[in-house]
């Protein structure tokens, strides 16, 4: 790599770093790296002595952009630590918050992050000059995802409304209402999007994942359900660390989750769209046949088409719960400390991300485990770079490099939990 | 006063928890104090499109944020990103590389830029998780607080 991070970066956005490291001897792929920096280990620490209460307000600061997976994780979590049962208002206005979060980070990754890489532009930036109208409905989209953020969660960045129990404040039904008009235009610009990334060109890559997504019979998994395979996996929370495990890998600092036999496995949008194709709205499903993707698809470079697919569900969805909504009695379910052992997994956009607490008499946390979805998504990510990077080994450094880092991308990798791998290395020996 | 400072929006950014990455912040949350009730001051993590929003309407902006560049530790540089792109400023090429300099061309771009941008740089030192700002960049904070508060009052008068 000719340029090092320090001079790229002038201005350093340094929430996380990385590698990537490709070998190529004699014509093939040997050995593919992403190293990949956790924030989740130091924020394990940092719980650990802290109130049950202020976990939702610690985990959000992991993540800038998926704040509320966070929050969402932690408190199912603690309820489950704490015997706490929430009421159904309760339950909708997470789903809600959920799909905003859905809605801003999708729309982030397709139109800023990952749609350059198909048209050819080396970012957003020189996107945008060509394709104005473009962008801006894209941030426009975005724009209603963290709208239904602030309303519900407070802020949109790093929600401060979210509390174990419920919320501390419940939003009025005519609060919400205000949101309609925007979310139903948001639908309408999901579903251009959908038509938009559809037309991209694709590499023609499968591989057979074994997928791993949450699952709930009525509904679009996001914050319940069972943890299920393509494999016959079917497993609650409680059950996780029985059936995957994180392990120290010797390049990376970082903990690489795998199958207790020793499996990769992937999750977010390609599991969830496998797993729970039934569960989307008939406008989603029609969308996606539409745009030509079956489920499950098997190709990755195509998840850019199912996020989009996923962002018309999260708006359909969005408009569904704020039209059925009820103002809850009261805001959160009142919370006893005690000894426990919670779980809980819920869909971050990026996929599948599970905690797991235990608490003592006055609910201090003793242990806390987060395992995020890009540490679940690595070891497939190596493969993929293993199995695909072979097609492309002829094309010059640059190119080659650009294609190793579009593989990364689509995984979505979390900007505080696993970015900045502007340190590309191809050795060819 | 208030036709002169409601168009403008102080911006700190960084992330609170990695050492010097925090010394936009830490100068945007001295500065709340100390301006005039109608002008706005926001922290803010620094993805590019939130920015890009809170640029909306408005005629200025002040941005700061922590450097990374091999300077000293504490140095600080104003620019003036309405009239040129911030130096060494490269995009497309990290996956998430996507922040302040981003922010500003893709406002550009799509002509969303406020009419001034001004942006200060403060060169950090560690960006460790849990570490508190450097000494050098404390004292850098407090110098850029002084000299945006100097500036404001100065278009008060």
């Amino acid at each position: 790599m000719a340029r090092k991070t320090i001079k790229v970066d002038y201005l350093a956005r340094v929430e996380g770093e990385g590698a990537l490291s490709v070998t190529i001897r004699d014509g093939r792929v040997t050995h593919a790296e992403l190293r990949i920096f956790e924030p989740p280990r130091f924020f394990e620490a940092f719980l650990r002595g802290r109130a049950f209460s202020e976990a939702p307000d610690i985990t959000a600061r992991i993540c800038g952009i998926c704040p509320v997976a966070y929050q969402m994780s932690a408190v199912h979590a603690m309820e489950d630590a704490l015997g706490v049962k929430i009421t159904k208002p309760i339950r909708d206005l997470r789903r809600l918050l959920y799909c905003g979060e859905w809605i801003e980070s999708h729309t982030l990754h397709i139109y800023m992050l990952h749609a350059p890489d198909f048209l050819g532009y080396p970012g957003a930036v020189e996107m945008a000059r060509d394709h104005g109208d473009i962008v801006k409905r894209g941030l426009d989209l975005k724009k209603t995802g963290n709208a239904l953020m602030s309303l519900i969660g407070g802020r949109e960045i790093h929600p401060i409304n979210v509390r174990v129990g419920g919320f501390y404040k419940a939003p009025l039904k005519r609060e919400l209402a205000t949101l309609n008009e925007s979310l139903k235009r948001a639908r309408d610009q999901a579903l251009e999007t959908v038509r938009w990334v559809a037309g991209f060109d694709f590499p023609d890559c499968r591989r057979d994942y074994e997928l791993v997504a949450l699952s709930h019979p009525d509904e679009y998994a996001l914050n319940e359900g069972r943890i299920v395979s393509n494999r016959g996996l079917n497993i609650g929370a409680s059950e996780y660390d029985g059936h995957f495990g994180e392990s120290h890998v010797a390049h990376s600092n970082a903990l690489q989750s795998r199958t207790r036999d020793g499996g990769a496995y992937l999750v977010g949008p390609l599991a969830r769209f496998a797993l729970n194709f039934e569960q989307l709205t008939p406008l989603a499903r029609d969308a996606a046949k539409q745009a030509g993707i079956d489920s499950p698809c098997a190709n990755p470079y195509q998840s850019i088409v199912v996020r989009a697919v996923e962002t018309l569900y999260a708006c359909d969805e969005a408009l569904r719960i704020i039209a059925g909504y009820e103002e809850p009695d009261r805001a959160f379910e009142p919370v006893e400390p005690k000894a426990g052992l919670g779980f809980a997994a819920t869909e971050a956009p990026r996929g599948m991300l599970y905690h797991r607490y235990r608490l003592d008499d006055d609910g201090a946390i003793l242990e806390a485990q987060i395992v995020p979805p890009t540490s679940q998504n690595q070891a497939t990510i190596e493969q993929d770079l293993t199995v695909f990077i072979n097609d492309w080994v002829d094309l010059p450094d640059e190119a080659l490099k650009h294609r190793c880092e579009q593989t990364v991308r689509n995984y979505d990798p979390c900007i505080s939990c696993a970015t900045h791998f502007l340190d590309l290395r191809v050795d060819r020996g | 006063m208030t036709d002169k400072l409601g168009g403008v929006l102080i911006i700190g950014l960084g992330n609170p928890d990695r050492g010097d990455d925090a010394a936009g912040r830490a100068v945007a949350a001295r500065l709340k104090a100390r301006v005039p009730s109608d002008m706005r001051v926001i922290e803010s993590g620094g993805e590019a499109t939130a920015l890009l929003a809170l640029f909306g309407e408005m005629d200025e902006v002040i941005l700061v944020d922590a450097a990374m560049s091999g300077a000293a530790p504490g140095t600080v540089e104003r620019f003036e990103a309405h009239e040129a792109p911030l130096p060494a400023a490269r995009f497309g090429v990290s996956t998430h590389g996507f922040g302040l300099a981003e922010a500003i061309e893709l406002a550009r771009a799509l002509g969303q830029l406020p009419r001034r941008c001004v942006v200060y740089a403060i060169e950090g030192r560690s960006f460790a998780l849990g570490d508190p700002l450097s000494p050098n960049v404390e004292t850098a904070v407090d110098a850029v607080v002084a000299r945006i508060l100097d500036a404001v009052y100065e278009r008060v008068d």
